[in-house]
């Protein structure tokens, strides 16, 4: 019953960036820049040569809770983009949303005693590990399964060499990732005194809260697109 | 003879209005309807008392948003439905007791409604003071201690141990071991 209408090519790019604000943030991971007059979805995508396909794949799951494309979709869409997108994601997590965190976490550290203080650096500063240990993984052994899309290679002979990870493995666990961040933002809310620093304690709230829902839906790029999509590939290699 | 549930529609468009009062005329006891999110709507739902509230939630100025979540409180014996048909915040749409999409077969859409009036939702006053065995399992989990050596440890099958830990997480809000430690920290269980 829960069912939006999912985007499509000829819809503006414009109307859809409007209506979920959050795109905003998938639009440089894909290269799109913004002032793109009144253009749909597929001249836009023309124009910086994407597959319209594949974008509105991402545009839809970042938008519409419980929206998986089909298998049809899923088996005749070229998802190699995919890759560089998730690439595109964890820099942006690593240079920019982990580090804007941490700056303010530090901040309130320094200015909620000692207890507090050392509580919170150590959450975050395992939390950061984890996330790059978790980062470094995907990009070592998961990612290098599926080919760049202009490799000379056909996809049967560059996934080929590789050994396939157990399904176990391919499929790794990301809702500790997204579980730690709402926690953190739980006990900032409820333990960290209020008194302190109130602007820096929104904007450290807002910041975790923006990166976990963030992450929500990259753990589900991962889970529902890119898992399937390599163990098809491996088994039914592309001619 | 059960009484038909009594349903108040708002919505703005005219086709969508006509086609619900014909889907669902024989079924329900249906209020005159409104196109505009009128200001009173508090005080005009304690008078009309309807079982359900259908709604289009593009309707809402954004500044009354809180109000419904306010509402829904208010008159927990009320459904309120989000009557859909183009993109809403999901956010807004949590706020809803059922979402009723307008692509819904028409056959389907009174009996989907007539189950929003059945789950009324739960209000019983809860606690979420931890107990004292869920307090020993949390101090374990903090340590690191898996399910299995945790039963091991207190004389209870893993079972037990899995009900303690879901409850651990509905009463703090916490789900991760990291986090558990923490609220374990700060409640000076260990230091």
């Amino acid at each position: 019953m829960n069912k939006n209408t999912p985007f499509t090519p000829h819809m503006k790019m414009a109307d859809i960036i409007a209506a979920n604000h959050s795109l905003l943030l998938v639009l440089p991971r894909l290269g799109i820049r913004l002032g793109f007059g009144e253009q749909s979805v597929k001249e836009v995508c023309d124009h910086y040569q994407l597959n319209v396909d594949f974008v509105l794949m991402i545009f839809n799951i970042y938008t519409f809770a419980g929206y998986l494309p089909s298998p049809h979709t899923l088996a005749t869409t070229d998802l190699h983009p995919l890759v560089p997108y998730l690439q595109s994601c964890h820099r942006y997590y690593l240079t920019e949303r982990l580090p804007h965190i941490k700056r303010h976490l530090l901040n309130i550290a320094a200015h909620a005693g000692d207890r507090y203080g050392t509580i919170l650096r150590n959450f975050f500063a395992d939390y950061e590990h984890e996330v790059q240990d978790h980062f470094a993984f995907e990009e070592q052994h998961i990612f290098p399964l599926l080919p760049p899309p202009d490799s000379s290679s056909p996809v049967s002979q560059a996934g080929a060499h590789l050994p396939v990870p157990p399904s176990s493995h391919l499929a790794h666990n990301h809702s500790d990732l997204v579980d730690r961040l709402s926690d953190l933002s739980g006990i900032v809310l409820k333990y960290i005194p209020g008194d302190i620093l109130t602007e820096e304690l929104n904007e450290l709230v807002f910041g975790i809260m923006q990166l976990s829902s963030d992450l929500e839906k990259h753990a589900l790029l991962e889970e529902k697109l890119l898992i399937p999509y390599i163990k098809q590939t491996l088994k039914h290699p592309l001619p | 003879m059960k009484p038909q549930p009594v349903l108040l529609i708002l919505e703005p468009s005219d086709i969508i209005r006509a086609g619900l009062e014909t889907l669902l005329d024989r079924q329900f006891t249906l209020l005159a309807p409104l196109r505009d999110y009128p200001p009173d709507l508090p005080g005009r739902l304690s008078r009309l008392q309807p079982d359900i509230l259908l709604l289009n939630p593009t309707l809402i100025p954004a500044p009354t948003r809180m109000q419904l979540a306010a509402l829904a409180q208010a008159r927990p014996s009320m459904a309120i439905v989000a009557l859909v048909y183009q993109y809403v915040e999901p956010q807004l749409l949590e706020t809803f007791r059922a979402v009723l999409d307008i692509r819904e077969q028409g056959s389907h859409v009174a009996q989907r409604l007539r189950e929003c009036c059945r789950t009324e939702p739960d209000t019983s006053p809860e606690s979420y003071e931890l107990s004292e065995r869920e307090t020993e399992v949390l101090l374990l989990v903090a340590q690191g201690c898996s399910s299995k050596e945790i039963a091991d440890r207190l004389h209870i099958s893993i079972h037990t141990v899995n009900t303690h830990r879901k409850n651990i997480t509905h009463k703090t809000g916490i789900k991760s071991v990291a986090g558990l430690a923490v609220y374990a920290m700060l409640h000076n269980l260990i230091n």
